[in-house]
Order: C-alpha cells, then sequence, then structure tokens
C-alpha cells in the first residue's frame, strides 16, 4: 500500500476547516448568551434587595418590589402544571405504550405537534374566547389555562419519546413474566424513563415561568397583592412588559430585576434538571 | 418417546408477520423434562418459533398465527386460553440480559408478586431459592439491595433466569442467551441448563452448535421457516439423515 500524501493533507485540511467553523458558531452563541447574562445582571442584580421579595409594585415615582408579581407567576404555573403534567403524562403513556395500531394515536400526535409549535398568543387568544369573554373578566384560572395548554404538548412529547427509549426488550421480558400490560408500564416503564420524564416536566415549569402574551389577556395584570384566582393577577412576565415599556426608570429597574429573577429561575430548573437526568442515568 | 412425556406438541404451525410466511407447517414434539435446540442460519425462524410458545407475538399488531400448540392437553394459541397463566407457567430468557430498573431483590419477587401472596419470609426464602438455582446466590446475597443494572453481563443474565425459575414455570424458553456473554459466563449458563434439566422442559435457541451438541438431548434444524429435521442430538451430530442438516452441521453452509 502507497501512502498518498496530498490525499492525507487534504483530508486534514478539511477537518481544521470544518473544526474551526463549528467552534466558532459555538463562540458566537456563547458570546450572546453570556452578553444576555452579563446585561440582566448589570441592570438587575442592584434593584434586587428584601424589599424585591416584600413590597408590591408600585405606582411611579415611589418605592417598591415584585412581591404580587412573584406569587401571581408562581400561583399561575402551579396550577399550570398540576392540569398539564397529569393529562400530559398519561397521554404520552397512551402513545408510546397503548397506541400501536388504529388512527387515535398518529391523529394525537400531530395534533400534538401543532399545539406544540402554536404560537402562544394564539393559545392566550383562545383561552380569553373560552374562559375571559364568556364569563366577562379576566382571571387567573384563565391564565393557568393557557399555561397548562402550553405544558400539555411539551410533557406529551417529553414522556413519548422518553417511554419509547425504554428497551421493548425490558417490556418483553416482563410481558413474559405474565405482567399485564399494565402493569408493565407502571412497575417497569415509569421507573425506567422517570428521570426523563421528570426533566420534561420540568422544563416545560421553566418555559411557561417566562410566558407572557398567554398571560395578557387572560390573567391580564393587578397592581395589588392577590391570591383569588376568580379575579385578575399580576405575574412577573407579564410586569416586565409594562414597566418595560413604561417612561418611567424606577419601574425599568424593577423590570430588569424581575427579568433576572426569571432568569435565574429557569436556570436553576435547568440545572436541577440536567442532574436528575444525570444522576439517574449513572446508576 | 411416548406421548405422555410429551410438553409441547405442535401442529401444522405458521406464523406471519404481516404478509412474510415466517414459520412454515411446523409440527414438533417437544420432550418434557428434556434440553431440546433449535439451531439454523439467522432468520431460519428458530426464535420466532420459541416466541410463540408463550405467544409473545401477542404484544405486536400485524403478526397471526394458525396451527395448534398443545400443552397440558390445551391448546396455547387460543384466543380464551389466560395469557398471563400461560406465561407463568412458561418462563422466557433472553438474548440480550434484562435486568429491570430495580433492586436485585425486587427483580427476582417481581414475577412472583404477580400470582402469589408470600410474607416476607417466605418471599425472602423464595428469592434465596431462585438465586441459589441460578447460581447466582454467593456473589450477590450481600448485595440485594443494588440496582440488577449494576452486575456483570453474566451475572445479570443469571438473574434473567432466578426471576425465571422463581415463578416456578414447567417450561423454560432460552432465547440464545448466551449470545451476549464471555465464555466463562457462558460456561456457567450451560452448566445451569444442565441442573435445570432436572425440573423443566427446556427449550433453547442458539447460533453456537457446540453449545447445542453440548446441552441438549434433542435438536430440532431449521431452515427459511421449515423444520428440516428433529431428532437425538447425538444423532443429528453424527448421523444427519438429511443432506441440509449435514451440510449446516459441518459449516458448508450457515
Amino acid at each position: 500500500m502507497s501512502f498518498n500524501n496530498q490525499l492525507y493533507f487534504q483530508r486534514r485540511l478539511v477537518n481544521v476547516i470544518n473544526l474551526s467553523i463549528s467552534m466558532f458558531t459555538v463562540v458566537v452563541a456563547l458570546f450572546f448568551l453570556g452578553w444576555i447574562l452579563y446585561t440582566l445582571f448589570l441592570n438587575g442584580f442592584h434593584g434586587i434587595s428584601a424589599a424585591t421579595f416584600t413590597k408590591m409594585t408600585p405606582p411611579p415615582g415611589s418605592a417598591g418590589g415584585l412581591v404580587n408579581a412573584i406569587m401571581g407567576s408562581l400561583l399561575m404555573v402551579s396550577v399550570a402544571t398540576l392540569i398539564g403534567t397529569p393529562v400530559g403524562i398519561l397521554a404520552g403513556t397512551y402513545l408510546a405504550e397503548f397506541g400501536q395500531t388504529g388512527w387515535l394515536a398518529p391523529a394525537t400526535r400531530f395534533i400534538n405537534d401543532i399545539l406544540l409549535s402554536a404560537p402562544s398568543i394564539v393559545i392566550g387568544l383562545f383561552v380569553y374566547e373560552l374562559a375571559v369573554h364568556s364569563v366577562g373578566h379576566f382571571s387567573a384560572w384563565a391564565g393557568a389555562m393557557a399555561l397548562a395548554l402550553i405544558v400539555l404538548p411539551v410533557v406529551v412529547r417529553t414522556t413519548e419519546n422518553m417511554l419509547q427509549l425504554v428497551p421493548s426488550s425490558l417490556r418483553e421480558a416482563a410481558a413474559a413474566l405474565g405482567a399485564p400490560q399494565w402493569k408493565v408500564v407502571m412497575m417497569i416503564s415509569y421507573k425506567a424513563a422517570r428521570a426523563g420524564i421528570m426533566t420534561g416536566v420540568l422544563l416545560a415549569i421553566a418555559r411557561v415561568f417566562g410566558e407572557t402574551a398567554p398571560l395578557l389577556f387572560t390573567a391580564l395584570n393587578n397592581q395589588f397583592w392577590s391570591t383569588n384566582m376568580e379575579g385578575p393577577m399580576s405575574s412577573l412576565a407579564v410586569i416586565i412588559f409594562q414597566f418595560a415599556m413604561s417612561p418611567y426608570k424606577d419601574w425599568h429597574d424593577l423590570a430588569w430585576s424581575g427579568a433576572l429573577l426569571i432568569t435565574l429561575f429557569v436556570l436553576g430548573l435547568n440545572i436541577l434538571a440536567r442532574s436528575m437526568f444525570k444522576n439517574n442515568s449513572s446508576n | 418417546m411416548m406421548d405422555n412425556n410429551i410438553k409441547i406438541d405442535v401442529n401444522k404451525l405458521n406464523f406471519y408477520y404481516g404478509k412474510f410466511h415466517a414459520i412454515k407447517d411446523v409440527n414438533l414434539k417437544v420432550p418434557s423434562k428434556k434440553v431440546t435446540a433449535f439451531i439454523g442460519p439467522s432468520g431460519c425462524g428458530k426464535s420466532t418459533l420459541l416466541r410463540i410458545f408463550n405467544r409473545m407475538y401477542d404484544l405486536y399488531p400485524n403478526m397471526r398465527v394458525e396451527g395448534q400448540i398443545m400443552m397440558d392437553g390445551r391448546n396455547v394459541l387460543d384466543k380464551k386460553e389466560d395469557l398471563n397463566m400461560l406465561r407463568a407457567k412458561v418462563g422466557m430468557v433472553f438474548q440480550k440480559p434484562t435486568p429491570f430498573p430495580m433492586s436485585i431483590y425486587d427483580n427476582v419477587a417481581f414475577g412472583v408478586k404477580l400470582y402469589e401472596k408470600l410474607s416476607k419470609t417466605e418471599m425472602d426464602d423464595r428469592v434465596e431459592w431462585a438465586l441459589q438455582k441460578a447460581a447466582l446466590w454467593n456473589e450477590v446475597k450481600d448485595k440485594l439491595g443494588q440496582n440488577g443494572a449494576s452486575l456483570s453481563g453474566g451475572q445479570q443474565q443469571r438473574l434473567c433466569i432466578a426471576r425465571g425459575i422463581a415463578v416456578k414455570p414447567e417450561v423454560l424458553l432460552l432465547d440464545e442467551p448466551c449470545s451476549a456473554l464471555d465464555p466463562i459466563s457462558t460456561a456457567k449458563v450451560e452448566e445451569l441448563i444442565h441442573e435445570l434439566k432436572a425440573d423443566y422442559t427446556t427449550v433453547i435457541v442458539t447460533h453456537n452448535m457446540q453449545q447445542a451438541a453440548r446441552v441438549s438431548d434433542y435438536t430440532a434444524y431449521m431452515y427459511l421457516g421449515e423444520l428440516i429435521e428433529f431428532g437425538d442430538t447425538d444423532m443429528m451430530f453424527t448421523k444427519p439423515s438429511r443432506r441440509e442438516t449435514e451440510d449446516y452441521i459441518t459449516g458448508k453452509f450457515g
């Protein structure tokens, strides 16, 4: 065998070029991410104090905090998760474990994909028509419903994907012992896919925590402390929208602080999700 | 062979994956408390045949079976037969070890819990008994709480065998149980098959002809979905009656 030098150097050259391009793109992506984080910390961090977590959103020109918005976000996201997660996990389970024949599973999958990529403002509009216009007032229930509709397709999709990653040989082995299908799902599939499904739920929560559009005309906003799900409620995302658009300096500062809080929360959830997935797949 | 020594009686069995005719008109009598090996080149239908014995095909759509498989006077292919009771009676071990994502103890107890309500001590005894039988007890007795996946491949496969016999089945189906194992683990599993013969009717699918010769009493040679020859293992490997069988076992093809 003779060694072709020209071919060898050509291949090395192509390798170097490809590697440089991909490394360059990584640097670009990281640069902008870093820039966003830097800006958030620069503008948001000095505004965060005890007052942020104890005082209401203020009228322009006076001091205040974000506690009503934080509470509103937590409440609505929690309710949305409580609605969206069980439905999503059960639907995903059907798609992965039971829907091998018939038209229902492919149809559901198709509709779920549409829901997954639907602009969130459209979902807000839909819930507005359903739960705001019909009763005549904005409510936190409507906001939570809109968020649940965003949680749902994410959970359906990750549940299905994670269950499909469970090797079918595991299911066969359980079935070969005589376990009925529901037991195979409950005791084998869920156990094997637990970390993945939980990760999906956490990422869905992280996603809706920052959603603004579906809340704009469902939960609207509220300048005061409220835990009444029947009435309008404040949320971090909507407060950021409102305050950032205003001409007041102190409102701008609060908006930055809110943005930083959301980012840190989402970052925390992502790290949690990652560490959970890692822990489980390593043993 | 006397008829009351027959555990599984296969009559005019045909099997289809969709339109593909995978098993063609197979007739076979599997003797009780003996080891029967299915050999043949890849894709000949030996695994498919094995997986019909406990109706694994029921898990998947587009599969169709015709004919009869009699076990203790009942046709296991009858739709009215209770599938879970059949699978309690017919245990199976797969090609790749499939430990469940739970502790070693729970792996063995999993099948038992499906059929029996045992007290804690009874269950402890049963788990120990099954692990003893599978020649794994000494290696795992101090770490029964550990995840089944933490064992080595050969140990995992013996765990799967223990899990299968813990239910106390009458038939054991082994689908290439050693193909993912190293030679030492393979030897252990083969030794195990020898010991289990006293209590169980064993059917083993294997790619490895030496293995078939070592562990089995009877051998079935299959080719393209047909059963070419079935008989005493010693006879098959010394004086096969069919030309195709001889070509395969002498390595002329396959």
